[in-house]
């Protein structure tokens, strides 16, 4: 695949879908295209976090760590952005990322990251959204699990 | 050491500066005709009208008769003269030679003297001298001594012999006129001396200043960090300048004194004349003295400005040299040296050391009388293990120096099996005894030379030596003798097979390879192992193994769950994780004719594009490559770490290929070839896996395959040698041995390709049972200075080996595993105590729960003994040991 082709690509993630192409073809040139085989580990629970992935391809699965063991919690899909709290606020993964299938990822490094949110206010919007999002089904399944817990 | 340089000179070289003095006395006869014959040949030999013989020859003041023509008494005068000069001008390079041999051999001896003096210095005086100091003495300060050994004696004889010769000729014309030139002699001597008194002391002055300039561009080189990061360049500029400003002042003031005692000198040179001149004229007139007298007088004083120019400066070279040598030698003189039969001695017999390990009442203090050790007392038998515990101030560092004599202690005895550890020579000591400390300095040499550099303490068998070399050798050797330097062969074999236990290099290599797991370090040489190389021709049996693994991970690679890792490579197919540069070269570069990031400019590559007919197609690729960076780059700020990572273009250039792609577009002449050079050398860095910029399509591939056999098949017989090309079935000795085993590029885009690779590689070399051999191609990785190339980490693990490898009776660990994790912490105190049974061991824990693994432990608090025991007595007992082992 070519850059151009990976720009195209780019431009259908809500994420990028408002940001001019030639600094998509500088995000697509700048950052590594990675593929990773079924069950590969993109990052473990604890490390240090220094980018984020885009999925391009395939899917993943989110890994926690809990007292019973590993426990899948989400799946993510094309399209989706996974990995960037830890780049957001300098904290440990707080999950671990594993192939689910053969999985194609845009690995995109902090220092890009941080560029692309301060020189294009969509992007955090998207963020914000994406954030916010995750935060509610968090809540849900945090007053499921209470009440759960009480009964 | 001598304290004067005449002194060191007589004692060293007193017959030889005889033997010179005697050359000389035996030059001055024929030195006498030379310049006597010419005044024969003008009036005897060339007298116009004929002259009859019988003539005289005189020879050394015999006048012998010949009866022959005068022409033919013309030409044996002529060839006399013609013989004496052969003669006078053989003594006079025999002379010189002499000296300078005299000199360089002396100079030898002094500076070999000098640094085995810095070998034997008491260790804290290093806390006061500086490398900066040291080295300018034993290189510079010391050079013009050279110069004036050869002439301390022979100039002053020479020259003053010439004087007293032409002042004797003076008084024999004349001896008021003589008295007249002798006058002013013993003003010159008086004032002279007190004048250049105080230019000595400028000099004694500036060759401080210029030492301590030394020390601190030392000190600047070595804490670069420091002043980068306290923004402190302006401060260190400042107090350099005002060094250089002091050292200005002196030489200033030099000059001027100098040039004053000169003028003083060329004064009262002239002086004398008026004398002549005035006496000598008063004298004639009034009839004492004829004016052929006066003009002869005046025609030999003439002669003594020379002899005495020569004597005043040999004054003051001596001057000299005597403060340079004298601030020298002082400086080598600290109190409390090793002596020397301690240090080079070679003990008889077995020197292995029995019996208990005693410490009595052992205190060290500083110059300022600050304690801290102070009555140490505790017995252990010497191969005990035992473990010494404390805090920061404990002085525990301290002792670690003393048990090892790194450090003498001030008071008190420290004996091993009833012997005075003082008394023991280094033979013992460096040898029965080891010593690692928490830093480590390790030799500029490989790793294997280093681990070794304990076993080498005396050549063990000599070097062979035929034809030629041997003579070398010999001469070189007789050299040593004649200047009291070191006459071990540093080329013999130094290395103690039986130190080590071992019988022959091949079971030192597998024993080399144990200690080597035992110090946690096999991983390590590995690693530099799969990046070091080997010469097939040196090794052939390596390279063929190496072969094999090729092999073999090239089955691995057939798997398709792991076939897309890497991208091998294939004469006959464009590698695309590979530059186009790699691609075309097809090998790699030996030397520096094929750069690798400059290929474009070379006129061969050039030729090559030209006749496949590419040089249009990359013109015009490296205006697309230009385009494209430009498109990307040209908003980012300049510096912008995006240009050191992904950018063909640098940000300062970029403006510079706009320019260059707004004269392309104006057509074809529009560029120069200054143009088309930078543009051409653009795509030669497309990785086209990793740049994904559409540029190579198979249709390029192909032509760019047809470069690189164009490349290798026209390649002219000059330039073979700088290329290793890539070939499936050879070792290509330009390569590592990781790239050998790989044999193709890691494939972009791939996740963890590098660790799963890795783990292959690792997978492949066991199986073929290859470690034993990589790790010892690792062991010839080279440390660097001080070991820089390595981690801290990793030069104190090559410092735990090295000790292991020559088995001591007693090894002292001074924190020697502070700098590693706490895994390879762990696993190497286990493994040095397990390899160590048996064997003595005193060792400075970092980590207090350690201790456990001890049989005694000594606590040490404020410089005293606070308790000692086992872990079980002293772990519950409440004090100062429990307390440790609770903070952690």
């Amino acid at each position: 695949m070519g850059l151009q082709e990976e720009v195209e690509l780019l431009r259908n993630i809500p994420l990028f879908a408002k940001i001019e192409a030639s600094k998509l073809k500088l995000l697509a040139f700048t950052s590594e295209r990675l593929t990773y085989a079924e069950q590969d580990v993109l990052f473990e629970q604890g490390d240090v976090g220094d980018s984020a992935y885009i999925i391009i391809g395939g899917e993943a699965d989110i890994v926690v760590n809990t007292p019973g063991g590993p426990l899948v919690v989400a799946t993510l899909k094309q399209n989706e952005i996974v990995g960037e709290i830890a780049i957001l606020c300098d904290v440990p993964r707080t999950a671990t990322v594993r192939a689910k299938t053969q999985l194609t990822t845009l690995r995109i490094t902090k220092d890009l990251f941080f560029n692309l949110v301060i020189e294009f206010p969509q992007i955090a919007v998207e963020i914000m959204r994406e954030l916010a999002h995750r935060l509610e089904q968090t809540t849900t399944k945090l007053r499921e699990a209470v009440a759960e817990a009480q009964s | 050491m001598e304290q004067s340089i005449f002194k060191y000179i007589l004692r060293y070289s007193a017959s030889q500066q005889i033997f010179l003095l005697c050359v000389i006395l035996a030059f001055y006869p024929f030195l006498f005709i030379t310049l006597d014959l010419p005044k024969i040949i003008v009036n005897r030999a060339i007298k116009s009208g004929g002259a009859e013989g019988p003539f005289d020859v005189p020879i050394f003041g015999f006048e012998i008769p010949v009866d022959v023509e005068q022409v033919t008494y013309l030409l044996i005068l002529s060839f006399s003269y013609l013989a004496l000069v052969f003669i006078t001008g053989g003594f006079k390079y025999y002379i010189s030679v002499f000296k300078g041999r005299l000199g360089e051999r002396l100079l030898r001896r002094l500076r070999y003297q000098l640094y085995s003096r810095i070998l034997r210095f008491p260790t804290p005086h290093f806390k006061k001298i500086s490398q900066g100091e040291l080295i300018p003495m034993i290189t510079a300060e010391v050079e013009p001594l050279g110069g004036f050994i050869g002439i301390a004696f022979a100039d002053p004889v020479f020259f003053g012999g010439q004087l007293v010769l032409i002042i004797g000729y003076i008084m024999l014309q004349d001896w008021v006129l003589g008295l007249a030139a002798l006058a002013l002699i013993p003003i010159q001597g008086y004032i002279i001396p007190r004048l250049q008194k105080k230019v000595n002391a400028l000099g004694k002055q500036r060759v401080q200043n210029v030492r301590r300039l030394a020390d601190h561009l030392g000190e600047s080189v070595s804490g670069i960090n420091e002043i980068h990061a306290n923004d402190a360049a302006k401060l260190e500029l400042s107090r350099f300048g005002d060094r250089l400003g002091t050292i200005y002042d002196i030489r200033y003031e030099i000059y001027q004194r100098k040039f004053f005692i000169k003028f003083i000198n060329n004064f009262i040179d002239k002086l004398t004349p008026f004398f002549f001149f005035s006496i000598g004229g008063y004298l004639v007139i009034q009839g004492g003295l004829t004016v052929g007298a006066l003009v002869a007088v005046l025609n030999a004083y003439k002669d003594l400005a020379s002899p005495w120019k020569e004597l005043l400066m040999w004054y003051q070279q001596k001057e000299d040299v005597r403060i340079k040598y004298e601030q020298v030698v002082e400086q080598f003189e600290p109190q409390g040296m090793l002596e020397e039969k301690l240090q080079l001695t070679e003990p008889d017999g077995s020197t292995s050391l029995k019996g208990d390990l005693l410490v009595s009442n052992v205190g060290l203090a500083d110059e300022d009388g600050v304690r801290s050790l102070d009555a140490i007392s505790f017995e252990a038998p010497v191969n005990g293990h035992v473990a010494i515990v404390g805090d920061g101030g404990s002085g525990k560092t301290d002792l670690g120096l003393v048990l090892a004599r790194l450090v003498r202690q001030t008071s008190g005895t420290i004996t091993i099996g009833g012997i005075d550890l003082g008394q023991m020579p280094e033979s013992v000591t460096g040898r029965r005894i080891s010593y690692v400390g928490a830093n480590v300095n390790l030799q500029a040499f490989s790793v294997r030379d280093n681990l070794l550099y304990g076993l080498k303490h005396r050549p063990v068998r000599p070097a062979e030596y035929e034809g030629l070399a041997e003579s070398v050798y010999k001469l070189r050797l007789s050299e040593s003798a004649i200047t009291g330097n070191s006459e071990d062969d540093y080329k013999a074999d130094w290395v103690d097979l039986e130190e080590a236990q071992v019988e022959d290099n091949i079971s030192l290599n597998s024993r080399v390879i144990e200690i080597l797991k035992l110090a946690d370090l096999d991983e390590d040489v590995y690693r530099f192992g799969l990046r070091g190389v080997v010469d097939p021709e040196e090794q052939p049996e390596v390279a063929a193994r190496i072969m094999s693994a090729r092999v073999a991970l090239r089955e691995r690679f057939s798997d398709p769950a792991v076939a897309q890792l890497i991208e091998p490579f294939d004469a006959d197919a464009y590698n695309r994780n590979a530059s186009v540069a790699e691609n075309i070269l097809f090998g790699l570069p030996v030397g520096d004719v094929f750069d690798l990031e400059r290929l474009a400019e070379h006129a061969y590559i050039r030729e090559v594009l030209e006749k496949v007919g590419l040089s249009d197609d990359f013109l015009e690729m490296g205006k697309q490559v230009a385009q494209t960076m430009l498109e990307l780059f040209a908003d980012l700020p300049p510096g912008h770490e995006f240009f050191e990572q992904f950018s063909f273009i640098e940000s300062d250039d970029l403006p510079e290929f706009q320019a260059i792609l707004g004269r392309a577009s104006r057509g074809p002449d529009g560029s120069s070839e200054e143009d088309k050079l930078q543009l051409i050398s653009l795509p030669f860095k497309i990785i086209s896996a990793r740049h994904r910029l559409d540029l190579i399509d198979d249709q390029m591939m192909q032509r760019i395959l047809e470069a690189r056999h164009m490349f290798a098949e026209n390649l002219p017989e000059n330039l073979r040698d700088n290329i290793a090309f890539f070939d499936g079935e050879t070792y290509n000795a330009a390569a590592s041995l990781q790239d050998n085993i790989l044999f193709g590029k890691l494939s972009y885009g791939q996740a963890q390709a590098e660790n799963k690779v890795g783990a292959l590689i690792g997978n492949v070399v066991d199986d073929l049972d290859l470690r034993e051999i990589v790790m010892i191609a690792g062991l010839e990785f080279q440390a660097g200075i001080g070991g820089a190339r390595l981690s801290q980490g990793q030069r104190q693990k090559v410092a735990i080996a090295r000790s292991l490898l020559r088995q001591p009776d007693l090894f002292i660990l001074n924190e020697a595993t502070a700098s590693l994790d706490a895994v390879s912490q762990n696993k190497i105190i286990e493994n040095v105590l397990r390899a160590s049974e048996g064997k003595g061991i005193v060792w400075i824990l970092n980590r207090v729960p350690d201790a456990e693994q001890f049989s005694k432990i000594v606590v040490l608090k404020s410089g005293r003994i606070f308790e000692t025991g086992t872990f079980d007595e002293l772990s519950t007992a409440g004090g100062e040991f429990q307390t440790l082992l609770e903070v952690g």
